[in-house]
């Protein structure tokens, strides 16, 4: 094969895994840039994601309905999980947060697990993105490119939100001094509400994406956790445009890894992140705290 | 219009605030002065609902607010200057500005709130962290006044401000009760007290201890300055 068309295709590949990894890390960082903490729990509500949104494919036959209903499901979840148990432990040690997010994700994976069983599921795409393209005259998904559009609205969408909407704003201004944010008149309660809600939303639309891919398996939540936690290190706890940046070089790292030095794949990922931290320890995009 | 009650309360292990008793009347500059540590900020923290477990009251004309969280003290009418600025440092001056407003402000219109403090026109795309001091300080002033409050409290605005700024500032403050906004001015800098306040109350131990019209205080300054507020 043509090494040129060879790399193009590897870098497409690329793209469409860093997409998928965004959708996660992006959560992770919201989540930490407002409340100074990791959720635990992101993993398994993509893997919720995964499976809802077979499910809903399976029963409907609609993937994009699947692509609304995981979402909208697991930001409930988030909603409820965050007004009934977290909301109580911001003022405490960072590790009672640790503690119940990550009861949180076994709870869901043993839920997942009963409910769907220990079989993996795995939906069909629809036909429209079933097929193939020809990338200089190599054949290569049309869906790994849907992703890619995807990936890239998401990180529209969001900076959207952050940049041009009162929400956003809130979020920022509570992300940088949460007391001050208060005491001129904002509710930031509300605010942390929606933000684990939607983190948890655009994880499990992550996963959504994700299943036609990789099926809906028990353990998906935890080798993409992994690499969304690097990411966030790389990129700076808190950034978006880190986790952006961060998302694009671990799915570099991986795939090109993968394919030029499979023998040292696993270890591309973390080699990545000991340089970027021994270079710059708060992250690429992150303020040393 | 704002009144404290017997304010107790203060941080695991050490209670700061022994029942803080004062008013501060609209229209007026009440000035608290006091040495380091006897609890000058804690109040302010107390007054904001951003101190948990408080006993005591606060009312702000009769209306009682202790117990409220800090956007419902805000909402409530309380204006808020804090210790050392807490400008947001990663939005610009104009974004500093809006978090304060959940609805455009009337009190302040734009116009009025530059005529006031003409140097932020010139800064609202810069970053807080790019102001200087005064500028902050006067960002942080302004920030408050958006939410249209009835009183003001400020928490030693004058810190590291040139003697230039900190005249600009005692003319703000003087505007501001001019207005009928009742100011709660807690200083270290007593010229800046003196030239503002209509009242000056002295803290020590977490209670108010001595109050004086501006004008009887500068009698007894020597005396006053010698018992309560060198070290
Ligand atoms: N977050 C905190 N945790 C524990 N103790 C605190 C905290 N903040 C202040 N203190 C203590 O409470 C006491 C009163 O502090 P406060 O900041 O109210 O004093 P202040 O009168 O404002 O002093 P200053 O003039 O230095 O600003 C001090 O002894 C201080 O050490
Ligand atoms: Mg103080």
């Amino acid at each position: 094969m043509d090494p040129v068309a060879l790399f193009t295709l590897q870098l497409l590949n690329a793209l469409s895994l860093s997409a998928l990894l965004f959708f996660i890390a992006l959560g992770l960082t919201l989540i930490f840039g407002i409340m100074r903490v990791i959720n635990f729990a992101h993993g398994a509500i993509y893997m919720l994601g995964a499976y809802v949104g077979v499910t809903t494919q399976t029963l409907t036959g609609s993937f994009a309905l699947s692509l609304v209903l995981a979402p909208l499901a697991a930001a409930l979840l988030g909603l409820a999980f965050e007004r009934s148990a977290l909301t109580r432990l911001y003022a405490r040690e960072h590790s009672a947060f640790l503690l119940v997010t990550f009861g949180l994700a076994l709870a869901l994976t043993e839920a997942i697990r009963l409910a769907w069983g220990p079989d993996p599921r795995q939906a069909e795409l629809p036909a429209a993105l079933a097929g193939i393209v020809f990338v200089l005259d190599e054949p290569f998904p049309v869906y790994r490119l849907v992703l890619i559009g995807a990936g890239a609205a998401a990180a529209l969408a969001l900076w959207l939100l952050l940049h041009r909407t009162r929400l956003g704003l809130l979020m920022r201004a509570a992300s940088q001094n949460a007391a001050m944010t208060a005491a001129l008149g904002n509710d930031v309660a509300a605010v942390r509400a929606a933000v684990f809600a939607l983190a948890c939303g655009l994880a499990a639309l992550g996963g959504a994406l994700a299943a036609p891919l990789f099926t809906a398996y028990i353990g998906l939540g935890t080798s993409v956790i992994i690499d969304a936690f690097v990411i966030v290190m790389i990129g700076g706890m808190g950034s978006f445009v880190g986790t952006a940046v961060g998302s694009l070089l671990v799915g570099f790292a991986q795939t090109f890894g993968n394919f030029y030095f499979p023998e040292l794949a696993l270890g591309a990922t973390y080699a990545l992140m000991i340089a970027v931290l021994l270079l710059r320890p708060g992250g690429l995009f992150g303020r040393e705290e | 219009m704002l009144a404290l009650r017997g304010l107790a309360g203060g941080y695991r292990g050490a209670r700061v605030l022994q029942g803080v008793t004062l008013d501060a009347p609209a229209g007026q500059v009440t000035a608290v002065i006091g040495r380091n540590g006897v609890g000058k900020t804690t109040t302010l923290r107390a007054v904001m609902g951003l101190l948990p477990g408080v006993e005591g009251e606060v009312t702000l004309a009769g209306e009682r607010l202790t117990g409220r969280p800090p956007h419902l003290v805000a909402r409530a009418g309380i204006g808020y200057v804090p210790e050392g600025r807490q400008v947001f440092p990663d939005l610009t001056v104009e974004e500093n500005l809006r978090v304060g407003q959940r609805r455009p402000s009337r009190q302040w219109p734009p116009e009025r709130l530059f005529a006031l403090l003409p140097n932020l026109r010139e800064r609202l795309r810069n970053l807080g962290r790019a102001l200087s001091g005064g500028e902050q300080q006067m960002l942080a002033i302004a920030r408050a006044l958006v939410t249209d409050p009835r009183v003001l409290l400020l928490d030693e605005p004058s810190q590291g401000l040139a003697p230039m700024v900190v005249r600009e500032l005692a003319a703000v403050l003087r505007r501001l009760a001019g207005e009928g906004v009742a100011v709660l001015l807690v200083e270290q800098n007593l010229r800046l007290t003196e030239a503002v306040a209509d009242r000056i109350l002295i803290m020590a131990k977490g209670q108010v201890v001595h109050e004086a019209s501006a004008a009887a205080f500068a009698a007894e300054e020597e005396a006053v300055r010698h018992r309560w507020l060198t070290m």
